[in-house]
């Protein structure tokens, strides 16, 4: 049978397809809000079922059969209901859902293990005493220190150098200096951290000889990996300091230095001490350039410019790789020196969005 | 198109006025709000504006005349803001953009080699399109940032008087005059323009460029932005940039019709007169035909 046909305005043949829709125009079916709940639901249920049947049972197992089912079963569900491009769109979303979840796998299975194990560690001895003259156990209270004083000394050398640079390139720089500058700061931000720590140790070499180890070195170490990160995000931060705000202070007859210090700074500020903030959340468990540069040492030591200084990073390393005579003490204290890293990191994180969200300037 | 000069006889009627104030509030004493200030006259020849190799505005001839609003008129891209940027050195700030010909202040050439431009900022302040306070500072610290970043040691009181004298003189102190702590992005957008404005006569400048002061407004903004406009030219020089022909015939003394032959090609002063001769019986045939509206 010959589709209908009718003529438009102009006298123009027009054939008229009906629409693949459903019996009431356009519109179509829908899923409940249940629906996808209960055919994950569903999913489970078999998958379970099923691999219980063939005797071959794993959370693992079960999980990758969940998802596979899940999505081929709302998909033919919502075909039928909602149409085909509904249905492929439902899929699409749970099996990006569920990739996520895979994402969110081991970041979860980490946090977990580290605080199952890393809490037997914990103890007030843990924070308060260090381990001089014991051969197994003892506290840590040394490595913490001296992680706060390192990543302390190299957050002072950090931001002032890193601030200026990224001021010199947002605000002064034009040209080939800056398009260097820039390719370098890059290539800074690849540089390996073992690299980092053995160029603060020759450094240091040549003024105080071989074998020298000082907090100070970690610091300066450190400050190798941070400095490109700060000049990254300070740039960035810098950038979006609107240009009329600038252009503003200049009609006013200010000068440069001024307009960027009184101005464009503090409209950057809470960026930028974010920006500091992660930068050192980044550097603060670096393991590597640390033990050859302030070393390992079992008794408190805060000035770092007098001998060895342990930290979190190195500890957990050497109760590893050298327990004392009670090894699980040692381990229990490693896992708890991780425990506390972390735990440092996420305070970073968290206070730095937290900063961020007070401090920061709404720009109309 | 040949460009014209300030004709004579209009320039002579504007001295003659002036004397009789001045004299007039010299013999009564009467406060600054009532007397007339001298301001300066800036004075452009040949002027030719590059963002690079790119000529935007080419031969302007004209000056701007003491305590009168000068309005530059004319379509999009014909580079009316641009000649006005380089009339407070702040053309020079995009980097590539030259300057030839030569401004003067009162005289005093602008661009000469010893002179400094943040000192030419200090005498000739602008207002931009968008309402820009700085939003780290509360109402007060904006209005006396001028004061404030150029250094200018003042003890609180006199700059608490300069901060209210600058806000009344904007229209703006009985809106605000409770809350100068909170921060200057609070206001509505009419008020954000007027802070603008307070910021700018706050340093007391000799002539105030405003690049399309009214156009991110409300109509009842403008109105009070216009009127407050032609109550400051008493005290300063004014030329503001406008789209809007409307504005131009209502708020300005002097209107200047900027035109681009085609574009690509630089935009040219095609004639500057006063603003009843510009808009009723102008002499070029493009003028005419622009503020007719025939294009544009």
């Amino acid at each position: 049978m010959a589709p209908p046909t009718e003529k438009s305005p102009t006298g123009v043949e027009l054939t008229t397809q009906p629409l693949a829709l459903g019996p009431n125009g356009i519109t179509g079916g829908t899923l409940p809000a249940w629906g996808q709940y209960a055919v994950i639901a569903g999913a489970v249920a078999f998958s379970v079922a099923l691999l219980l049947a063939i005797g071959s049972f794993s959370v693992g197992l079960m999980l990758a059969l969940t998802v596979v089912v899940a999505c081929a079963g709302i998909y033919a569900w919502s075909r039928v209901v909602e149409g085909p491009r509904r249905a492929l769109d439902r899929a699409v979303t749970l099996s990006i859902a569920a990739a996520f979840g895979l994402a969110m796998i081991p970041l979860f299975s980490l946090l977990f293990e580290v605080t199952k194990r890393g809490i037997p560690g914990l103890s007030a001895e843990f924070f308060t005493d260090d381990s001089r003259g014991v051969v197994g156990g003892g506290g840590a209270q040394h490595a913490i220190v001296g992680t706060l004083v390192i990543t302390g000394v190299a957050v002072v050398i950090s931001v002032p150098i890193g601030i200026m640079a990224a001021i010199y390139l947002v605000e002064y720089g034009t040209g080939k200096l800056r398009r260097a500058l820039t390719f370098f700061v890059d290539v800074m931000t690849g540089i390996p951290s073992i690299v980092a720590g053995l160029f603060a140790y020759a450094l240091f070499e040549i003024f105080f000889g071989p074998g020298v180890r000082m907090g100070v070195m970690g610091s300066v170490a450190l400050s190798v990996l941070m400095i490109p990160i700060v000049i990254r995000s300070a740039e960035e931060v810098l950038k979006i300091v609107p240009k009329h705000l600038r252009e503003a202070a200049y009609a006013l007859g200010t000068p440069k230095w001024k307009t960027i210090v009184k101005i464009v700074l503090p409209t950057a500020f809470a960026g930028l001490v974010t920006g500091v903030m992660l930068a050192t959340a980044r550097v603060i468990g670096e393991t590597a350039p640390l033990l050859v540069t302030t070393g390992v040492i079992n008794s408190l030591n805060t000035d770092p410019l007098d001998g060895r200084m342990e930290n979190l990073a190195v500890f957990a390393y050497s109760q590893y790789r050298s327990p004392g005579v009670d090894k699980m003490a040692s381990y229990d204290l490693a896992w708890a020196a991780a425990l506390v890293l972390i735990a440092i990191v996420m305070i970073l994180n968290v206070v730095a969005r937290l900063v961020y969200r007070r401090y920061k300037t709404e720009i109309r | 198109m040949p460009e014209t000069d300030v004709t004579e006889a209009a320039r002579a009627p504007g001295r003659k006025q002036e004397e009789t104030l001045e004299t007039r509030a010299a013999s009564t004493g009467s406060s600054l709000a009532n007397s007339r200030r001298r301001a300066k006259t800036i004075e452009a020849k040949h002027v030719d504006l590059y963002y690079g190799a790119f000529q935007a505005v080419e031969g302007v001839t004209m000056t701007i005349e003491p305590n009168k609003v000068t309005a530059l008129i004319g379509s999009s891209g014909c580079g009316k803001t641009t000649f006005l940027r380089s009339l407070n050195r702040m053309h020079e700030l995009t980097p590539g953009a030259t300057v030839k010909g030569g401004i003067t202040l009162d005289g005093e050439d602008m661009y000469a080699p010893g002179v400094d431009p943040v000192k030419v900022r200090r005498l000739v302040g602008m207002v931009f399109q968008q309402p820009n306070p700085f939003p780290t500072m509360s109402i007060y610290d904006n209005v006396a940032a001028g004061l404030n970043l150029n250094s200018r040691r003042m003890k609180k009181s006199d700059k608490d008087g300069v901060v209210e004298r600058s806000l009344r003189g904007a229209h703006l102190w009985n809106e605000v005059k409770d809350r100068l702590d909170k921060p200057g992005s609070g206001l509505s957008g009419g008020q954000q323009q007027r802070l603008c404005i307070a910021r700018a006569i706050a340093v007391e400048p000799e002539v105030l460029l405003m690049d399309e002061p009214c156009s991110a407004l409300d109509p009842v903004a403008t109105l009070a932005v216009e009127e407050l406009i032609s109550e400051l030219k008493n005290h300063y020089t004014i030329v503001i940039v406008t789209h809007n022909m409307q504005q131009a015939a209502r708020a300005s003394d002097i209107t200047a019709f900027f035109n681009l032959e085609e574009s690509g090609k630089p935009g040219r002063l095609v004639e500057i007169n006063e603003t009843e001769t510009i808009f009723t019986k102008p002499e070029q045939q493009a003028t005419e035909d622009y503020v007719s509206g025939r294009f544009g």
